[in-house]
């Protein structure tokens, strides 16, 4: 295989409009998201960037397709950990669909390079972060290991 | 449809499925004829049971091109083990911990 991916399928019992916030709003993201926020413009070209709580970026690229509530592409350079940001870009996609009472979240982060380091970090990383997401939509609540930034990291 | 937790258990209760998932967590993003080779089942079979396994949502597929390519979804399996392991796991834990809080108390009586 030329690529890595990572794909997770998700139903969050909530609508597309509040799932759309929790994924970009910083609001949300600090509280499922390891105290972590993004920041950008949210429009096609306009950079992206997440931001560790102690100011360092943690990882950075460029929305490639937005459709609110519905569609986000975009790229993924890891920033505070060498050996993955050697790796260059790697790309996010969530996709959003409503399915009886859900929303059906389709996230894939892919890279085009075989064994990737950074897809196999993200691999762990993600399902409790998206755990913690369907949590504090369903329930009001995150997951705890979730809410804090890892010390030393 | 979300999948349902007697979806997910009946496609884990096959040794034939817990194999695909295996050869899935091995080697992530395969084809069918990927995954059909060096197995001691039919096409057929593979194409059935990844059938029931897309169901319970521990399979996802993405066609890439011309190519139908199979994911293990981590999703089921996490919440199995939040359900039914880490719950058990707290309450063998606070039992443990019960357990010194009483030895404990008895030396120092």
């Amino acid at each position: 295989m030329a690529e890595s991916r990572f794909v997770y399928v998700t139903y969050i019992r909530t609508t597309p409009e509040k799932l759309w916030r929790a994924l970009i709003d910083p609001e949300f993201t600090r509280r499922y998201w390891c105290e972590t926020y993004q920041v950008s413009e949210w429009k096609p070209g306009a950079s992206w960037k997440s931001m560790i709580p102690d100011g360092r970026v943690a990882d950075a690229g460029e929305i490639l397709e937005i459709e609110p509530n519905n569609k986000l592409v975009l790229t993924w350079q890891n920033q505070f950990i060498p050996d993955l940001q050697a790796e260059g870009h790697s790309r996010l996609t969530y996709e959003l669909e409503v399915v009886g009472e859900s929303v059906k979240l389709t996230l894939t982060h892919e890279i085009d390079r075989p064994n990737s380091q950074l897809i196999d970090a993200v691999s762990s990383g993600w399902p409790h972060l998206l755990a913690s997401l369907k949590s504090l939509l369903e329930t009001g609540e995150s997951l705890v290991e979730t809410r804090k930034w890892p010390e030393g990291m | 449809m979300p999948a349902n937790v007697d979806n997910l258990f009946k496609a884990l209760a096959d040794p034939g499925r817990r194999l695909l998932l295996d050869r899935l967590y091995a080697d992530n993003g395969q084809t069918l004829g990927q995954l059909c080779e060096h197995l001691d089942m039919t096409r057929q079979a593979v194409t059935k049971h990844l059938k029931l396994l897309e169901k319970a949502n521990l399979v996802v597929t993405l066609w890439r091109g011309r190519e139908k390519l199979h994911y293990l979804n981590p999703v089921p399996i996490h919440d199995i083990a939040e359900r039914w392991i880490g719950k058990f796991e707290r309450r063998r834990l606070s039992v443990l911990a019960e357990l010194k809080k009483r030895l404990e108390g008895e030396t120092d009586g």
